[in-house]
């Protein structure tokens, strides 16, 4: 088993958090890891990345090399375009659907949000709005990481204890929010997954997956 | 029980110098050194350990001498480029040597993610005369800063451990091992050790050039240094550090070839000679500049071996290796790539922040500029740098910390008129001072703008050492007339002000120093402004 994945974001959008999240979902099952990321600069509003490569086995190469990665997990839909080469034949793209417009030559919405279906295994999640069902604004990277979980290695169980430990201080009554963000994150990410599997395009599964309100 | 930890490079690094035993960590944020020390500094009371940001690497690499002066273990880091700022007392403390172990671990910036430069910090190491380790990952970053300052209490000599900025900013497990106490005060055994008149030392100099065959027995018979000459002799492969992670990976695990992996210095020789003479080609991969292949070329190159790297093109001789270009540089076909299904996809460069007041600041300046035929605004290195991008077109350079006023200073003797800059309250504390002591002096006709948001913003909001009132004090401290140091706040309702102010200044014909007072939004936020 080896997961090859591009996190892709704005600075200040919480990648990190994500990276967490996966990071200490594959060190509790006792697999191997490397996940570089971005700091100083890069982090004002610009681009930023992360690479995580986790594995039964040992990981090599702190970057994963273009053509091999299984996921670009994006929490920002323009973002995906930057790392579409990263991708292998096969690979998916799990990206929020929430533009974040802080450059002057921005695509028209729709231009973005239709060149993350045209890829061949993509999937759009509404992560403010799963956020803002579950009461917590803030769980938008709950949701990504829920709709990423169906194409990973992982069971939404696995990240039970790591949001209980990140949010446990703050209440139960955070705890199980963010946990309902995750939860409904992975129902869409699941959904999508099986029309995927089953031929169904990246546009056409958008189409039939509809967010639950 | 076995501790992992999952730890950036630059965590490693920490971990091993308190498991060292140090009594004390040294340095100036830089990209990608900083957590190493945030690291430290966050612990540093329930290990007894002193970790205080210094105001430059200069001060840094001198503080942590004198630590080993007095018998005890220190670290001190920066990025690449601030080596150069301490580039003197590192230099001469090859001829000092050490008493207590002292490690420098320097996180250099191939491929420039947030650097000025892609300098390879190993050839300081050369220059100085002192050994270099270079860990190929976040266990051996761990490993080898434990190794090294063991080494530099055994060899007497400072020694520099090499990480680069995927390292330092990678995270993966690490297991640790127990911290060994710190050593007791003791004075140097040698009492010219730390004098270096030139008698003293032309001594001390010899005595560490005599040190040098030792060294370099050391490094062949070194485990960091690995040779292998099993496998297809058609071609070997010489590398280093995280250059041989990419190695591996292209070849899927386990390299084919004879090979010899570096990981520390000097150069172990004989294990290369060995090597070179096993095959007759020679493929250096290397992260940084070709240090290692160089050495091996010669002048003359080796009759009848090819030798590829980076001098032939095999590998970029710019920018930073990855798994990508290093295995076509091996000759691996390269794997058909997906296509962004934009045709042109918008880059996205780092801004300042909404309600940055570096913003509204370059808006005055520039306002108040304008009469005079536009701005050229000397500027230096911060998050102000970012004045550079569109919207703001506000700088005109930026080279090296505190060289905005100096470099303001010349244009002024050449006879521009008038000359402005810009320098941030840290930047200031850093490098800023000598020159604006020499400009004030001279009373050279220049108009300073010091942005004071109180804080090192950049990389990450850590303490300032001149902010608010004592900057002011120190300005004037350092002879600017008190009524040509002037205090704004940079806000768009202050703008008429605020232009009135910096035109008079323009007019005055001497050193007016312009301080631009208003926190930083990113320290405010995290409470710490």
């Amino acid at each position: 088993m080896k997961q090859d994945i591009i996190l892709a974001g704005v600075g200040g959008q919480g990648i990190l958090t994500v990276a967490f999240l996966l990071d200490s979902a594959a060190v509790a099952r006792g697999w191997r890891l490397k996940q570089a990321e971005v700091h100083g600069m890069a982090q004002r509003g610009g681009a930023v990345y992360s690479h995580l490569r986790f594995s039964d086995r040992e990981v090599v190469s702190d970057m994963v090399p273009l053509g091999q990665a299984d996921m670009i997990l994006a929490v920002e839909p323009l973002e995906v375009q930057r790392y579409v080469p990263f991708l292998r034949p096969g690979g998916v793209v799990v990206a929020n659907r929430e533009p974040h417009k802080n450059i002057p030559d921005y695509p028209a919405d729709q231009v973005v949000l239709d060149a993350v279906l045209a890829l061949p295994r993509a999937v759009l999640i509404d992560a403010k709005g799963i956020a803002e069902a579950a009461g917590v604004p803030k769980a938008q990277n709950m949701a990504m990481v829920g709709a990423a979980t169906p194409f990973l290695p992982f069971e939404l169980e696995d990240f039970r204890p790591i949001v209980n430990a990140m949010f446990g201080a703050k209440g139960e009554k955070v705890v199980a929010a963010n946990m309902a963000a995750l939860e409904a994150g992975y129902r869409i990410g699941a959904a999508c997954k099986a029309l995927l599997d089953q031929g169904v395009g990246s546009a056409e599964t958008a189409r039939r997956v509809t967010a639950p309100a | 029980m076995v501790r992992r930890e999952l730890l950036l490079g630059d965590e490693a690094v920490a971990l091993a110098a308190i498991h060292a035993g140090i009594s004390g960590a040294y340095g100036y944020p830089g990209t990608p050194s900083t957590e190493l020390f945030e690291y430290i500094e966050n612990v540093r009371e329930q290990h007894g350990i002193y970790a205080r940001w210094s105001a430059n690497e200069k001060v840094a690499y001198e503080e942590a001498l004198g630590m080993s002066f007095a018998g005890r273990r220190a670290i001190v880091s920066m990025k690449h480029v601030g080596l150069n700022v301490a580039a003197d007392p590192f230099v001469n403390s090859g001829v000092t040597g050490v008493n207590g172990g002292l490690v420098i671990c320097v996180a250099d910036d191939p491929g420039m993610h947030s650097s000025q430069d892609e300098q390879d910090s190993r050839h300081y190491a050369k220059f100085a005369l002192i050994p270099c380790l270079e860990p190929h990952d976040q266990q051996e970053a761990y490993d080898m800063t434990l190794a090294a300052f063991d080494l530099s209490e055994e060899v007497g000599l400072p020694v520099m451990v090499r990480i680069v900025t995927r390292l330092a900013h990678s995270r993966s497990d690490v297991v640790a091992g127990t911290p060994r106490p710190q050593n007791p005060l003791r004075a140097p055994l040698d009492p010219i050790q730390f004098t270096l008149l030139p008698s003293n030392a032309r001594m001390l100099y010899s005595r560490l050039t005599d040190k040098q065959p030792a060294l370099l027995e050391g490094s062949e018979v070194s485990h960091f240094n690995l040779l292998s000459l099993d496998g297809d002799r058609s071609r070997g492969i010489v590398t280093h550090g995280i250059a041989w992670n990419y190695v591996r990976e292209a070849f899927g695990g386990a390299v084919p070839h004879p090979c010899v992996q570096i990981g520390r210095y000097p150069i172990p020789t004989a294990k290369l000679m060995r090597l070179v003479e096993a095959v007759p080609e020679i493929v250096v991969v290397e992260e940084g500049y070709p240090l290692i292949e160089e050495a091996l070329r010669g002048v003359a190159g080796i009759p009848g071996k090819r030798i590829l790297g980076k001098l032939d093109g095999t590998f970029p001789r710019t920018g930073e290796l990855n798994p990508t270009n290093v295995a076509a540089g091996l000759g691996f076909p390269r794997p058909q790539l997906m296509s962004p299904a934009l045709e042109r996809v918008p880059g996205r460069p780092p801004t300042l922040c909404p309600g940055c007041g570096h913003t509204d600041a370059f808006a005055v300046i520039k306002e108040a500029m304008a009469p005079y035929g536009g701005h050229r605004l000397f500027s230096d290195i911060g998050c102000y740098t970012l004045g550079f991008y569109p919207p703001h077109g506000a700088i005109q350079s930026c080279v090296c910390m505190g060289a905005s006023i100096s470099m303001a200073a010349g244009a002024a003797h050449a006879g521009q008129w008038p000359v402005i800059c810009a320098i941030g309250d840290s930047t200031f504390a850093h490098s800023g001072m000598t020159p604006l002591l020499t400009a004030a002096r001279r009373n050279t006709d220049i108009n300073v703008f010091i942005l004071d948001n109180g804080t090192v913003a950049m990389t990450g909001t850590q303490e300032t050492l001149a902010t608010g009132e004592e900057l002011d004090a120190i300005v004037r401290g350092l002879g600017v007339p008190p009524e040509h140091v002037r205090v704004f706040t940079p806000l768009a309702g202050r703008r008429e002000e605020n232009v009135r102010i910096i035109r008079e200044e323009i007019e005055y014909k001497g050193t007016s120093v312009l301080i631009a007072r208003r926190p930083c939004v990113q320290a405010k936020r995290r409470g710490v402004a």
